[in-house]
């Protein structure tokens, strides 16, 4: 088995930009305390997380709001960069799946398709040959005609997976994105995730449903106050978290 | 090869996204992208001709053959604040080359501007200007200077906006400046001997000169040409200096 996703004693720390956030002209004139603030007050996201993932696994991030978990997805999916250490990516990555991911409000839902299938890595043409089967799985009705910004948050969940899952990517990001749907579009989406686990692709997932979790992933990381707190089974781990959860 | 055709795709469907978003209406998209310009030469043509009496023969034509470019290039910069910052949703979640977000909507820009030249033409015909054979390599050469003027300037601001988000409103307090130092609405040789020289030190001042020398004379000037030419290379490195610097925080502020 090969390693598809490797993070080396990872950091990743945010500048407080609420020092830039009055302007250039309000950064001029307060230029020391702007830069001093800049370099000094730091939000730590997350501090020397290491763990490597392998090809075909499928892993869960789990942790409290506020841990850490899209973090690390965003330096998987590579958008954000770490600020010591070392991540490895060594596949191609599926977009971030969040809610209303990559869409634009005025586009109708067949324009946001075509958009994003062509962002997301595929040519126009595999976007075209795929347009039936996108709205097939979207069962959007004739609101694939409106524009998106008259969507609810669970239509908008279900455009947005279903984009994804006529993607082929060999690693699967999906964050807490499967809450808002539905119960019959849940289960189709855990069937489909299941499919692309059949097929080999490498699954990461955060979500705070444990019977999503124990269902689609055989491992799960337990990240807390931005650092790693356990990495195991699922079953072992996700008792452990509920543990600490319901005894602080 | 296959990341040429990537690059083509994105263009692409970028392109179409910034037409839909803007314009609901191709047609009435295109009638808009020959209303703005023209309603400004029409002020402009009203202040300078009428209430000034500026003396320049063949005045609307003097006027739409710079100004024109000049609408495209205020257009492209004046929007570029927003370039970034209207797209957080594709910047925060998925990667692709995000200089081509800017690089879409300069060249859209240009297709507006590429679409008005035969309102220019129209005028040329009406003041029997000269068609010569320069209009040929001239319009192409032209535009893809000033494409390279406006994708750099919205480059280096839509990024930098994303951290100082002020920069919009500096922008514009500074293109009025330009405006006026920029001979457009007056020309090169109405400008005082003294201070003449001074005249291309402003980046836009060859470019625009070239465009009226174009339309209004049909020639060229090497001088001019030259000149924009190296100042078109110099915002395309600048900008992609801080582009580059730059690039891997965007998803971190927005």
């Amino acid at each position: 088995m090969s390693t598809v996703i490797r993070f080396d004693s990872v950091s990743k720390h945010y500048p407080r930009y609420h020092h830039l956030s009055g302007g250039i002209k309000n950064f001029l004139f307060n230029l020391p305390k702007s830069i001093r603030g800049l370099r000094e007050d730091r939000f730590k996201a997350l501090e020397e997380i290491s763990f490597s993932i392998n090809s075909g696994e499928s892993v869960a991030f789990v942790g409290r709001n506020g841990a850490g978990k899209s973090t690390t997805l965003g330096l998987i999916a590579q958008v954000l960069k770490p600020t010591t250490g070392q991540v490895t990516v060594s596949r191609r990555v599926s977009p971030l799946l969040e809610l209303g991911g990559g869409f634009h409000p005025d586009l109708s839902g067949i324009e946001n398709i075509q958009l994003n299938g062509v962002l997301m890595g595929l040519s126009r043409k595999q976007v075209k040959s795929r347009m039936e089967a996108i709205i097939d799985f979207a069962e959007l009705g004739e609101f694939i005609d409106q524009p998106i910004r008259t969507y609810s948050s669970g239509m908008l969940s279900r455009l947005g997976f279903s984009v994804i899952a006529n993607l082929d990517p060999e690693i699967l990001l999906i964050d807490e994105v499967l809450a808002v749907g539905d119960a019959s579009f849940q289960e189709k989406c855990l069937k489909k995730i299941s499919e692309f686990k059949k097929s080999g692709v490498t699954i990461v997932l955060v979500s705070h449903s444990e019977n999503d979790i124990l269902r689609v992933c055989d491992r799960a990381i337990w990240i807390e106050n931005h650092r790693l707190r356990m990495d195991g089974p699922a079953g072992d781990v996700m008792t452990g978290y509920r543990d600490s959860v319901s005894h602080p | 090869m296959n990341e040429l055709r990537r690059y083509y795709d994105i263009i692409f469907v970028l392109t179409q996204k910034e037409l839909r978003t803007r314009y609901k209406n191709l047609g009435l998209g295109y009638i808009w992208s020959l209303a703005n310009p023209l309603a400004y030469s029409a002020v402009y043509y009203f202040v300078f001709k009428f209430v000034m009496k500026v003396k320049v023969d063949c005045f609307p034509l003097f006027l739409i053959s710079a100004l024109f470019p000049w609408q495209w290039f205020s257009n492209s910069v004046g929007v570029a604040w927003i370039t970034y910052l209207g797209n957080a949703p594709l910047i925060k979640k998925v990667i692709f080359p995000r200089n081509l977000l800017p690089f879409v909507v300069s060249f859209q820009d240009m297709l507006h501007f590429l679409a008005s030249v035969p309102i220019i033409f129209l005028f040329m015909a009406i003041y029997s200007k000269p068609f010569t054979w320069w209009l040929i390599p001239g319009i192409p050469l032209l535009s893809v200077i000033q494409f390279a003027y406006t994708y750099s300037l919205g480059l280096a601001i839509s990024s930098v906006n994303l951290f100082f988000r002020d920069l919009e409103k500096l922008v514009g307090v500074f293109m009025t400046f330009l405006f006026y130092l920029t001979p457009i609405v007056y020309s090169s040789d109405m400008v005082p001997e003294a201070y003449r020289p001074y005249t291309v030190l402003n980046p836009v001042a060859p470019l625009m000169m070239s465009w009226r020398l174009l339309f209004f004379e049909g020639r060229m000037d090497p001088g001019l040409l030259g000149l924009s030419v190296v100042y078109g290379i110099l915002f395309l490195v600048v900008s992609h200096l801080i582009y580059r610097k730059l690039v891997w925080r965007f998803a971190e502020v927005l």
